[in-house]
């Protein structure tokens, strides 16, 4: 086996690809069969090299296809959907001892950290809009959303030059997300504190969750508590294991 | 007699690897949310709604390693893909390939031969106008793969794109059933080798095509 799987002539060019070498490449493509019936993620040959293309990816996602001032379609609201799944990691809904006592904290690379209450926050201009939602999973559903822009928090905390990225914690067993600069600057990326006209539900991340129709669900992080501007690439929950970091659709 | 040139054959047996990856992780990513429409309904008609498809078919082990792999293989599909029709363009090859209205009426006397009406095979030439239509349907199939893929990629960023499929769960729909209809021409691709012309297996692997046709006679 190993004997076959080592190319024995490193100098073939493309020309000189012969029977021989193709039949070796359908064994090669016999022993990727096998291993796809082991429902394989690259084991640690090629997975960080899959994991290095997914970054490449980002980038792509990032630098050619995500445009700042493009906004999602939306829909009105008899479009909204009977149903919208509510995913969160802790074992039961993550609920507040003291919901008046709640603060989000926004710090790290700004000018002027910030304490906000959920008054302070509704006092912030206001965005709503009904769109549609996308999980990695492959299912969508149409709702209501309204909340401040994550661009007026912006505007107030005055991210350092140095600042590039925005890490979003929650209460939710530590579940987080980090974020480009850029994307948390659309339009229609908001702290949402509402969800179809209502208060936003505790299963959807009450008292305040993160929410854009340019990133995929697991992306928008419920149960807010921080937004701390960084330098460097922060980490997230699902990304770290591996699902794309950008999650831009 | 010189058939296949290496850049047809790369290609060839590049995809028939890459595709099969792109199959097999995407099977696994389907396995997700097993339906199309959504939440809440209503959904799109599928025999397929809430299969689990066997192990052995599925890569990726679970969502994120099906991504990875998929996200990382048709990079390679592309390339390939454009590799190949770049060189028809250039060899002027396509004139072989290219279904015509012109071949609808040698299509008909195919049909008829393969169905027993007639006797004699019809004559052609490096390719008879059944395969034109096949290997012309499949170059399209292959874009339309990659382009209700970005589709579902980026909803948002490619809406327009989105749109002209119908929507999200259209575009996912139609992604999903692309892969059927490569699997039927797979399948027919492979019987009609080694039934009609098994020299031509040899061609595709070593570029030389040895003998008459058809070389089953």
């Amino acid at each position: 086996m190993t004997d076959i799987q080592t190319p024995r002539r490193h100098d073939a060019t493309l020309q000189d690809v012969d029977r021989r070498a193709f039949v070796k490449l359908a064994v090669a493509g016999g022993a990727a069969s096998l291993v796809t019936a082991c429902g394989w993620d690259g084991g640690r040959l090629l997975r960080p090299g899959l994991l290095d293309i997914s970054r490449v990816n980002d980038w792509v996602g990032e630098k050619i296809l995500f445009s700042p001032t493009r906004l999602a379609p939306t829909y009105s609201t008899a479009q909204r959907s009977a149903k919208l799944p509510s995913y969160f990691i802790s074992t039961m809904t993550p609920m507040l001892d003291d919901p008046a006592a709640w603060r989000l904290r926004v710090d790290g690379l700004v000018a002027q950290p910030l304490e906000l209450s959920l008054d302070d926050l509704m006092r912030l201009p206001r965005v709503s809009y009904t769109v549609k939602h996308h999980c990695v999973e492959g299912w969508s559903a149409i709702a209501s959303w309204h909340g401040v822009p994550v661009a007026a928090i912006v505007e107030r905390c005055r991210p350092l030059k140095a600042a590039r990225h925005i890490s979003f914690a929650s209460f939710d067993a530590g579940y987080s997300n980090g974020w480009d600069l850029a994307s948390a600057l659309h339009p229609q990326t908001i702290l949402a504190y509402g969800m179809n006209d209502n208060p936003l539900p505790a299963a959807h991340g009450a008292p305040l969750r993160l929410y854009s129709p340019t990133k995929l669900g697991y992306k928008l992080t419920k149960y807010l508590v921080s937004m701390t501007f960084t330098d460097t690439r922060p980490g997230g929950y699902w990304e770290d294991q591996g699902y794309p970091w950008f999650g831009g659709i | 007699m010189r058939r296949h040139h290496w850049i047809v054959r790369l290609t060839h047996w590049a995809t028939v690897i890459v595709l099969a990856g792109l199959i097999a992780s995407g099977l696994q990513i389907y396995e997700a949310y097993a339906r199309f429409g959504n939440r809440g309904g209503p959904y799109f008609v599928s025999p397929f709604d809430g299969t689990q498809f066997p192990h052995w078919s599925r890569l990726g082990g679970w969502l994120a390693g099906a991504l990875n792999w998929h996200f990382a293989l048709a990079w390679p599909l592309v390339a390939f893909g454009l590799l190949y029709v770049g060189y028809l363009v250039r060899s002027g090859e396509w004139r072989a390939l290219l279904f015509r209205p012109r071949d609808v009426r040698g299509a008909l006397e195919m049909t008829k031969y393969y169905l027993h009406l007639r006797r004699e095979h019809p004559p052609q030439g490096k390719h008879n106008p059944l395969q034109k239509l096949a290997y012309t349907g499949v170059i399209v199939l292959g874009a339309l793969a990659v382009f209700t893929g970005f589709a579902v990629y980026k909803p948002t960023q490619l809406a327009w794109l989105t749109a002209l499929f119908g929507g999200f769960q259209a575009a996912r729909y139609w992604h999903f059933w692309i892969v059927w209809m490569f699997v039927a021409f797979t399948i027919m691709h492979v019987i009609l080798v080694f039934v009609v012309d098994p020299a031509s297996l040899r061609a595709m692997l070593t570029g030389w095509y040895r003998g008459r046709f058809p070389s089953h006679d």
